[in-house]
C-alpha cells in the first residue's frame, strides 16, 4: 500500500502539474497565437528558445536556473528585491522550473492548431462584425480545443514525470518539494521495492489512463500533430 | 445619386492596383475580369480585409477610408455583408448558430425579422440545425449569403459566390441570387469572371484587367461598346430588360415589350407585367436592308446602326439602336461590303434567338 508520506509526494507532484499547467496555458496561449501570425524576425529566436528544453538536458536546465535563481542570479536578486525568499529548494521554485521546462509541450500544439484554424475563419468572423479579441474567444478557441486539450494534457503529464530539473532546484524536501518521481528514485536507493512498485504502478496507471482517454476521444491522434 | 466612392493604389511585388470607382446606389454592380485582374483585391479592399496605403472610400456618405486623413475603420465596423468564395462557415457551430453569429453582435431589432425573411427567401429552413460539415457545396454557399444578409447590411459585397460550385449547384443558386436582385434594396458588389452571370446579374458592368478599370456603366452600355474586348467575344451578347404585355397560347409565345418595341419569346409561365431579362447573342442577330414579307423569324424590328467595328478574321460587329436598346451584331465582312452597311443607316434586324435568363 501507499504510505501516508508516499500520499504526500503524489498530491505535491499533482499541485506542482496543475498550477504549472494552468501558467504554462495562460503565458504559451498569447504566445503561440503570436508565434502562428507573426513575420516577424524574432520568431525563429523565440521559437528555437521555446522549443530548447526539448532537447536540453533536464540537469543543464536546473543547473542555469539554480544559479539564476540563487542570491547572486539575477532572478534572486529580483526575488529579494521584491521581498520573497529565493525560488530555489522551495515550490513555487519547483512551478517556475516546471513552467520552463514544460513549455514546449504547450506552445507547439497550440501553435500548430492556432495555423490550422487559418485566415478565412478570421476573416469571415471580421465581416460578421466581431472584433479581433472577441474572434479569438468565439472562433479561435473552440476551432482549436483539440490544441487545448493535447496540450494542457502534454504539459500535464509532462511536469508529473519530471525528475532532473527538480533534483537540482527542488531537491528532496518533504512537502515542499518531494514529489513522486524523487520518491520513487528514494525508495530504490533505499532498496524499499514495494514501495517503489506501488509508486511506479500509480504513474504507468495515471500515465495509460490520460492516453486511453484522449485516443477514445479524437479518432486520430491528437499528439501526432505536434512534431510534425 | 452615387453611392461608393472608391479610389484605391496597391502595389504588391508582381501586381499594381490603382482604381477611381463610382457606383449606384441599387442594384447589382458586377466586378468583371480574368483571374489576376484585380477585381477580388478591390472587393477586399472595400471590405476592409486588405488596407490599400493610399485609398478614399465613401459609402453612403460614411467615410470607410482616407488614407489622407489617417482614417481606416476596421472590417469589424463597417456595416456590410460579405461572402466568400468558399463559403467559409464556422464549422464548430450549426447553421443556426452560423447565422446567429453577426445577429448577436449588432444591435438592431430588424435582425431577426430580416433573418426568418432571409431563411425563406434562400430556402434553407430545414438545414438549421445541421453542421456545416454535412451539408454540400451549393447549402453552404446560400447559408453563407444568409448569414451575410442577417446582418441587415447597407451593402453586400460578394466574393465569386458560385466558383467553387459545379455547373448543377450554380445553376441551383442562381435563381435564389435572381431573387434576391429583385427583392434587395441595398447595393450589391459582385465579383464574377462569368460572363453568365454578369448577363443574369448585373445592372452596373465594370470591367477590370491588370489592376485598372477598363469600363464602367450599365450593363447594356458596356456590354454594347464595341472598343472593348467584350464586343468581339463569340459569346457576345447584350441583356434587355423587359415586360409581358401578352401571353399568345395558341402559339406557346409570349409577348414582351422593350423600351421602343416588342419581341416574341417561346412561351414564358410568368404573369403579365412580369420583368425578365432576356439575353441576345450577337451571333444571332443579322441584318437586312429591306423588311422581308416571308420569314420564318419571328423578331424582325428597325433599328438604326451606330457604330460599325472590324473585329478579328472576317468578322465585322456591327452595334444597333432598337428601340431605345442596343444590340451587337456579328456578320462577316463580306456581308458588310455586300449590303454597304453605313453609321446611320436604317435597316432591320433578325434575331434568330434569345433566352431567357430569370
Amino acid at each position: 500500500m501507499l504510505s501516508s508520506a508516499d500520499l504526500d509526494t503524489l498530491l505535491l507532484t499533482f499541485k506542482v502539474a496543475g498550477i504549472a499547467t494552468t501558467i504554462m496555458l495562460l503565458i504559451g496561449t498569447p504566445l503561440a497565437w503570436w508565434l502562428s501570425r507573426t513575420n516577424s524576425s524574432l520568431k525563429g529566436v523565440i521559437n528555437a528558445i521555446v522549443a530548447l528544453p526539448l532537447v536540453l538536458p533536464p540537469t543543464v536546465l536546473g543547473f542555469y536556473l539554480l544559479v539564476l535563481m540563487g542570491p547572486t542570479g539575477i532572478i534572486g536578486q529580483f526575488t529579494h528585491w521584491l521581498g520573497i525568499e529565493a525560488l530555489p529548494f522551495t515550490f513555487y521554485g519547483l512551478v517556475v522550473g516546471s513552467v520552463l521546462y514544460s513549455m514546449p509541450f504547450v506552445v507547439q500544439p497550440l501553435q500548430s492548431a492556432f495555423a490550422m484554424v487559418g485566415k478565412q475563419s478570421l476573416e469571415a468572423a471580421a465581416t460578421l462584425r466581431a472584433s479581433p479579441l472577441d474572434s479569438f474567444f468565439s472562433v479561435v478557441m473552440p476551432l482549436a480545443k483539440p490544441g487545448f486539450i493535447t496540450a494542457a494534457i502534454l504539459g500535464f503529464t509532462h511536469t508529473v514525470g519530471e525528475f532532473g530539473v527538480v533534483l537540482m532546484i527542488g531537491g528532496n524536501i518533504p512537502n515542499k518539494t518531494r514529489v513522486v518521481s524523487v520518491q520513487i528514485y528514494n525508495h530504490v536507493e533505499a532498496l524499499e521495492y514495494t514501495d517503489a512498485h506501488w509508486l511506479a504502478g500509480c504513474l504507468l496507471l495515471f500515465s495509460f489512463t490520460v492516453l486511453l482517454v484522449l485516443y477514445s476521444q479524437f479518432k486520430s491522434p491528437p499528439m501526432a500533430q505536434q512534431f510534425k | 445619386m452615387t453611392v461608393i466612392n472608391a479610389r484605391f493604389k496597391l502595389n504588391y511585388d508582381d501586381f499594381r492596383l490603382d482604381v477611381d470607382l463610382t457606383l449606384p446606389s441599387t442594384g447589382v454592380s458586377v466586378l468583371f475580369g480574368h483571374s489576376g485582374s484585380g477585381k477580388t483585391t478591390l472587393l477586399r479592399c472595400i471590405a476592409g480585409l486588405e488596407q490599400a496605403p493610399l485609398g478614399y472610400l465613401e459609402i453612403n456618405e460614411h467615410v470607410w477610408q482616407d488614407s489622407k486623413r489617417q482614417i481606416f475603420i476596421p472590417t469589424y465596423k463597417r456595416p456590410l455583408g460579405y461572402v466568400f468564395q468558399e463559403a467559409n462557415l464556422f464549422s464548430h457551430l450549426t447553421v443556426l448558430d452560423n447565422l446567429h453569429f453577426g445577429l448577436k453582435r449588432i444591435k438592431n431589432n430588424l435582425g431577426l425579422i430580416k433573418l426568418n425573411q432571409t431563411i425563406e427567401l434562400l430556402g434553407i429552413g430545414h438545414l438549421l440545425a445541421r453542421m456545416p460539415n454535412n451539408l454540400s457545396g451549393g447549402e453552404r454557399q446560400r447559408i453563407a449569403i444568409a448569414r451575410a444578409l442577417a446582418l441587415n447590411p447597407e451593402i453586400l459585397l460578394m466574393d465569386e459566390p458560385l466558383a467553387s460550385l459545379d455547373l448543377k449547384r450554380k445553376q441551383e443558386i442562381l435563381p435564389y441570387l435572381s431573387r434576391l436582385h429583385q427583392q434587395l434594396d441595398i447595393p450589391v458588389i459582385y465579383v464574377t469572371h462569368s460572363q453568365q452571370e454578369v448577363a443574369q446579374l448585373a445592372d452596373t458592368l465594370v470591367i477590370l484587367e491588370d489592376g485598372h478599370i477598363l469600363a464602367m456603366g450599365p450593363l447594356a452600355e458596356t456590354q454594347s461598346r464595341l472598343d472593348l474586348p467584350l464586343a468581339q467575344d463569340r459569346e457576345a451578347a447584350t441583356v434587355w430588360q423587359v415586360k409581358i404585355i401578352e401571353h399568345e397560347s395558341d402559339y406557346h409565345l409570349t409577348r414582351v415589350e422593350f423600351e421602343g418595341g416588342s419581341l416574341s419569346l417561346a412561351a414564358i409561365e410568368a404573369e403579365i407585367g412580369a420583368v425578365l431579362r432576356v439575353q441576345i447573342y450577337a451571333r444571332d442577330v443579322s441584318i437586312v436592308l429591306i423588311k422581308p414579307s416571308a420569314t420564318s423569324i419571328l423578331n424582325v424590328l428597325p433599328a438604326v446602326i451606330t457604330e460599325l467595328i472590324e473585329g478579328r478574321d472576317s468578322q465585322t460587329v456591327v452595334q444597333l439602336k432598337v428601340g431605345q436598346q442596343l444590340l451587337l451584331a456579328h456578320i462577316t465582312r463580306k456581308s458588310l461590303l455586300l449590303l454597304g452597311l453605313k453609321i446611320g443607316m436604317l435597316v432591320f434586324v433578325q434575331i434568330k434567338g434569345t433566352s431567357i435568363l430569370n
